[in-house]
């Protein structure tokens, strides 16, 4: 049974690295024909890198719009990069104990966002008109892996040397793969959260590389300084 | 004022977001082009049998063309942050007008048919499931119909965790749905205009030259100055371009006038071009690289037969996106004008650039019968920039009210600024067959003028955007105002300016009392 997960792990893995190398690197390479960025925008480089990081790190556009949606939003996403980076222990020993400790309490934030967000989506109505059975159904998958997750940590402690122990032997399968713990718990929340890989690059989680890839927020505002033109339209001009 | 068959909507204190209804304005829908309409802007005439396969076709292609529509078709979550955001949702309660949902009418065919996921939910016939549509020959009406309920206002993206733009869907849906057949009588009938004649309205050069002449003498009389209003004159330093309702219309041609005036002041010479005597370009809101820059390259050609050194535009406001956004990608390099100065320029980056400099005489007095409120065009604000600093295209304008009026008060913070509301007119919108909508999406900002005339005693409404005055003295009336409390920007500022010799009627008593 470990040996299967070892495998739906590495497929599920291959699946996420090129689902999203593929869109990112079609979003690369499609052009932006003409300049749109939303204004007021900045005017340099460095201008745009500042306003994707505020856009990135603090949801600046969301906050502007709505703060119901900015909280639960912003609660769910600081959360996850948390646990995330809390989960970093079951391949290395980089992040010191005294981080993990109190990181474990993030589960709490990603938890009370995404169920937020969930009472939103059904008590909203114009956010209710708008979402597909698939909306629910992230949702509660996200939530699923947090609560299982977190019932690891607080209510019904698992192996973790063992679970560490099997992912190292990912990392290095020649030596033979590690056994998970006879823990429904463990199981459980890995299912989903391979599950939750293979979606990544065929669902609305494209979110993530493609607000970097947005026109209305990547360009630099300077149309009349620099003369800005697509290959296609280039040939327009040879005509 | 006409009469009509659906409530206008009565102004409240505040704008609510309404609860949903589906299907208020399902009906609505602008005329269909006639292939007479469709074939000289490179489109088929009509919908043929094959109508399905071109529209996915179409969409492929505009999806390999544009980044900007693969992102914004993958990126969205459904938060629903843009839902509340749009005028027209606000004025007419539609489900479909929330921009995510208008979004999802071609988002739902994307998923369908460009998707992995879409793909393998359609052949497991529930497509529903991960948001996905069969592609139904009524889906077209239903695009036509909502997509020309949507003013590219660019109002949601402000609001989008990832900035996705419905303008961009729009003009993408629009697009496409011409090249199947679909087209917009207004907007491709007025392209055609363009082309044939040199104008939206179809004025030839001589009617034009009759107008400026006119424009002269009304000047000369009641000023006492003779300024000029030239037409295709070589070698003039600056040519102007400038939409053609300007030509006649009130209140446009009074800020024709102030342009004039201030050129004058400012000593420069200029010149109007009847190659290029539309600023306008309304390629833009049917979507269409091509024909967007077709328009814009007589631009080009005037600029280089006339031998003038700088362009400048006059108060429009899509006009001014794509003169700022888009004028040097279209038709630049501009390397044969002067590089002092940015191409194009906005009137009112010049007129404010005139009054830093002290060259204009002016007394603000002389606007005192009027308390001014100004209307940020959508175009402008959050697809442009004037002057040097972002958010010029904000305080450039208002310096130059300030400068000319003695009275000005803005509206509601969150209806001014990159916040702003359409005017609900615009993305060529402006058309009688669409009346209803424009007169309902015309609610929020109705709403947020009435509050300052009540509270504050604004008078009149400044604003820099043909289509805003055309559309503002249209629907004023519906909601218990005056039509001519719409204003030009450069009608005040003619107001204001006192030219170098004039001679008012008031002076010229006194002159006589004095001898």
């Amino acid at each position: 049974m470990s040996v299967a997960y070892a495998i739906l792990f590495y497929i599920a893995l291959a699946i996420l690295v090129i689902g999203v190398a593929r869109r990112v690197i079609m979003y690369a390479k499609a052009p932006a024909p003409l300049k749109i960025p939303t204004t007021p925008a900045p005017t340099t480089q460095t201008g745009v890198v500042m306003r994707l990081f505020r856009e990135v790190v603090f949801f600046e556009s969301l906050f502007k719009s709505t703060k119901w949606t900015w909280i639960f939003g912003w609660m769910f996403h600081i959360g996850l990069f948390a646990v995330l980076a809390r989960h970093s222990r079951y391949f290395n020993s980089l992040m010191p104990a005294e981080i993990v400790g109190p990181l474990k309490y993030a589960a709490f934030a990603m938890i009370i966002g995404l169920v937020g967000l969930l009472i939103r989506r059904f008590a909203v109505d114009r956010v209710r008109y708008i979402s597909s059975p698939s909306d629910f159904a992230m949702l509660f998958l996200l939530i699923l892996i947090g609560v299982s997750g977190a019932m690891m940590t607080f209510v019904s402690h698992t192996d973790i040397t063992m679970v560490t122990h099997f992912f190292h032997t990912l990392m290095w399968p020649f030596d033979g793969i590690g056994q998970l713990p006879g823990d429904i718990l463990v199981w459980v929340h890995l299912l989903l959260v391979a599950s939750l890989m293979i979606i990544f690059p065929v669902s609305k989680l494209l979110h993530a590389p493609g607000v970097f890839f947005s026109p209305s927020r990547n360009q630099v505002d300077n149309p009349r300084e620099q003369r800005h033109i697509s290959d296609w339209a280039k040939k327009l001009e040879q005509n | 004022m006409a009469k009509v068959d659906y409530e206008i909507p009565e102004l409240q204190e505040y704008v609510e977001v309404p609860e949903l209804e589906s299907g208020t304005m399902a009906h609505s829908a602008p005329y269909v082009a006639k292939p007479e309409f469709q074939e000289p802007l490179g489109y088929v005439g009509e919908v043929q049998d094959d109508w399905k396969e071109k529209t996915l076709d179409a969409m492929g292609d505009m999806l390999g063309k544009y980044r900007g529509l693969q992102v914004f078709m993958d990126s969205c979550v459904k938060c629903g942050s843009c839902t509340d955001k749009c005028h027209y949702y606000l004025g007419t309660k539609d489900p479909l007008n929330m921009p995510v949902a208008r979004q999802d009418l071609m988002r739902r065919v994307y998923r369908r048919y460009f998707t992995f996921a879409g793909k393998f939910f359609g052949k497991l016939g529930m497509p529903e499931f991960v948001g996905a549509k069969e592609l139904e020959r009524e889906d077209l009406d239903e695009w036509f119909s909502y997509y020309h309920q949507c003013s590219q206002c660019r109002r949601c993206s402000v609001f989008c965790p990832y900035g996705i733009d419905t303008a961009e869907i729009t003009m993408a849906a629009r697009e496409i749905l011409a090249r199947v057949g679909i087209g917009q009588k207004y907007s491709n009938e007025i392209i055609g205009k363009v082309y044939k004649i040199g104008n939206n309205l179809g004025l030839p050069g001589p009617a034009l030259e009759d107008t400026l002449e006119g424009l002269e003498e009304d000047v000369e009389d009641e000023t006492g100055v003779k300024v000029l209003y030239p037409l295709d004159k070589k070698g003039a330093d600056i040519l102007l371009v400038t939409p053609s309702a300007d030509f006649f219309a009130e209140p446009h041609v009074d800020g024709l006038i102030g342009y004039g005036k201030v050129f004058h002041e400012a000593g420069v010479s200029w010149t109007l071009s009847t190659t290029a005597s539309e600023a306008a370009n309304f390629g833009m809101f049917i979507g269409s690289y091509e024909n967007m820059r077709k328009i814009s390259l007589r631009i080009r050609e005037a600029a280089l037969e006339l031998g003038v050194k700088r362009i400048v535009f006059g108060e429009c406001g899509h006009a001014w996106r794509v003169a700022y956004s888009f004028l040097n990608t279209l038709a630049g390099p501009f390397d044969f004008l002067d590089p002092e100065y940015p191409v194009p320029q906005h009137i009112l980056e010049f007129t404010w650039n005139e009054i830093q400099k002290g060259t204009l005489n002016l007394d603000p007095s002389r606007n005192d019968d009027m308390t001014l409120t100004f209307h940020d065009s959508c175009n402008v604000a959050r697809a442009t920039r004037m002057g040097d600093e972002p958010g010029g295209q904000f305080t450039i304008p208002r310096n130059v009210i300030k400068s000319v009026c003695n009275n000005y008060v803005d509206m509601d913070p969150d209806t001014i600024y990159e916040k702003t509301f359409c005017c609900g007119g615009g993305g060529g919108l402006l058309t009688d067959d669409l009346m209803e909508i424009r007169i309902k999406g015309g609610m929020p900002r109705m709403t947020a003028l009435n509050n300052v005339i009540e509270e504050s005693g604004v008078t009149h409404m400044a604003a820099i955007c043909a289509i805003c005055k055309s559309q503002f003295t249209k629907i004023l009336p519906y909601y218990g105002m005056e039509m001519d409390q719409i204003v030009s920007v450069h009608q005040l500022v003619s107001n204001a300016l006192i030219l170098t010799g004039q001679v008012d009627e008031d002076d010229e008593d006194t002159d006589e009392e004095a001898a």
